[in-house]
């Protein structure tokens, strides 16, 4: 890992710790609360703050989980370097379409 | 009953030591017991007394030179000043070469790789005065000598790169010994280099690959914390990427 990519780790994971702390705080809210899937969508559909919210979070749990499966490829495998870089960026991509896919069914529809 | 008390009522040691090169197995020796007996002390005994071919590597044996580090029952250590009454559970010494670096023969590895990586870190002073100019004074309370000082006593045993996860994963990373060596530079008021050595060492062998697992520190024999150093250069180096001071 060089500094470049130590610093995209470390700023992700800076981004992600609010994040992390508010999602966690609302799957209490929901939970101790009774809420069901109608009653939670009712309230993120169209919201603005709850897609900007979640998209951030998806987009930096992209980044900061590929570079982390970076390093483990090439700690762990014989994979060379572009293959390992190959393989995070399909993660990262994959992470992102399905993190993307799920905030717009939540917000969207 | 600890493991030192135990020892001492043996009165035989049974030495395990690694004999041949990469390709080698362990042989067991008989090796009496002596009170502050170092595993200096056994492997000597051995190759005087009943193998003269062992090869292993000594100099000083009061822990100045740093040569004579080996594997001692798992973990590695400076075997001048290491007794066996702390290490010999049950009587027992399991005895190899340094780990992460070729074996040569026997307890002898070779070292070039672990040196090599201080170049690569430049680990090497770079003047700033010529001897025409006056003697620099450096002020022993400043943070930049203090930060120095604590990380200067390294006597390149190679304890720190032996005992590394990351050296073991990774072989292009410089590892403890070279970081801590380009730290005290990065900290010397008198060194011109450093532009050149954070550059050096901000690539993907460098001190970002450390995941800080601090088995560096834990065995260092001199007390050193490699950790620290190494997390204080991924600082370095960071504010030193963004200010545009270093490239990749």
């Amino acid at each position: 890992m060089n500094v470049r990519v130590y610093l995209w780790q470390r700023a992700t994971a800076a981004v992600m710790t609010p994040l992390v702390v508010v999602h966690i705080a609302v799957i209490f809210y929901a939970t101790r609360h009774g809420m069901s899937a109608i009653d939670i969508l009712a309230r993120t559909r169209g919201s603005i703050a709850w897609a900007a919210f979640y998209s951030v979070f998806v987009l930096a749990v992209s980044i900061h989980a590929s570079i982390g499966v970076r390093n483990v490829l090439s700690e762990w495998t014989p994979l060379n370097e572009r293959r390992v870089d190959a393989c995070a960026v399909f993660f990262g991509l994959v992470l992102v379409v399905l993190g993307l896919r799920a905030v717009a069914a939540v917000v969207l529809w | 009953m600890t493991a030192g008390t135990n020892v001492a009522v043996n009165t035989e040691l049974s030495v395990s030591l690694w004999r041949g090169a990469q390709d080698g197995r362990y042989e067991t020796y008989r090796v009496p017991q002596r009170a502050s007996q170092t595993v200096l002390d056994v492997v000597t005994f051995v190759q005087r007394h009943i193998d003269p071919t062992l090869s292993y590597r000594f100099a000083c044996r009061v822990g100045v030179c740093g040569s004579c580090a080996m594997t001692v029952n798992g973990k590695p250590r400076w075997t001048c000043r290491t007794h066996v009454a702390k290490v010999a559970g049950r009587g027992k010494l399991e005895i190899g070469p340094l780990a992460n670096l070729p074996v040569i023969k026997d307890l002898t590895t070779e070292m070039q790789p672990f040196f090599e990586k201080w170049q690569q870190a430049k680990g090497v002073f770079a003047p700033t005065k010529t001897r025409h100019d006056a003697v620099a004074q450096i002020e022993p309370d400043t943070p930049a000598r203090k930060a120095a000082d604590a990380a200067i006593e390294c006597i390149n045993c190679g304890v720190c790169y032996a005992a590394c996860d990351t050296v073991r994963w990774n072989s292009d990373y410089l590892g403890p010994a070279a970081l801590t060596r380009a730290w005290t530079l990065v900290n010397d008021e008198r060194d011109g280099g450093n532009t050149a050595r954070l550059q050096a060492i901000a690539g993907a062998g460098g001190c970002h690959a450390c995941h800080s697992h601090q088995s560096c520190q834990e065995l260092c024999p001199q007390a050193l914390n490699p950790t620290a150093t190494i997390a204080a250069l991924k600082r370095r180096t960071a504010t030193a990427y963004l200010k545009g001071e270093i490239k990749l």
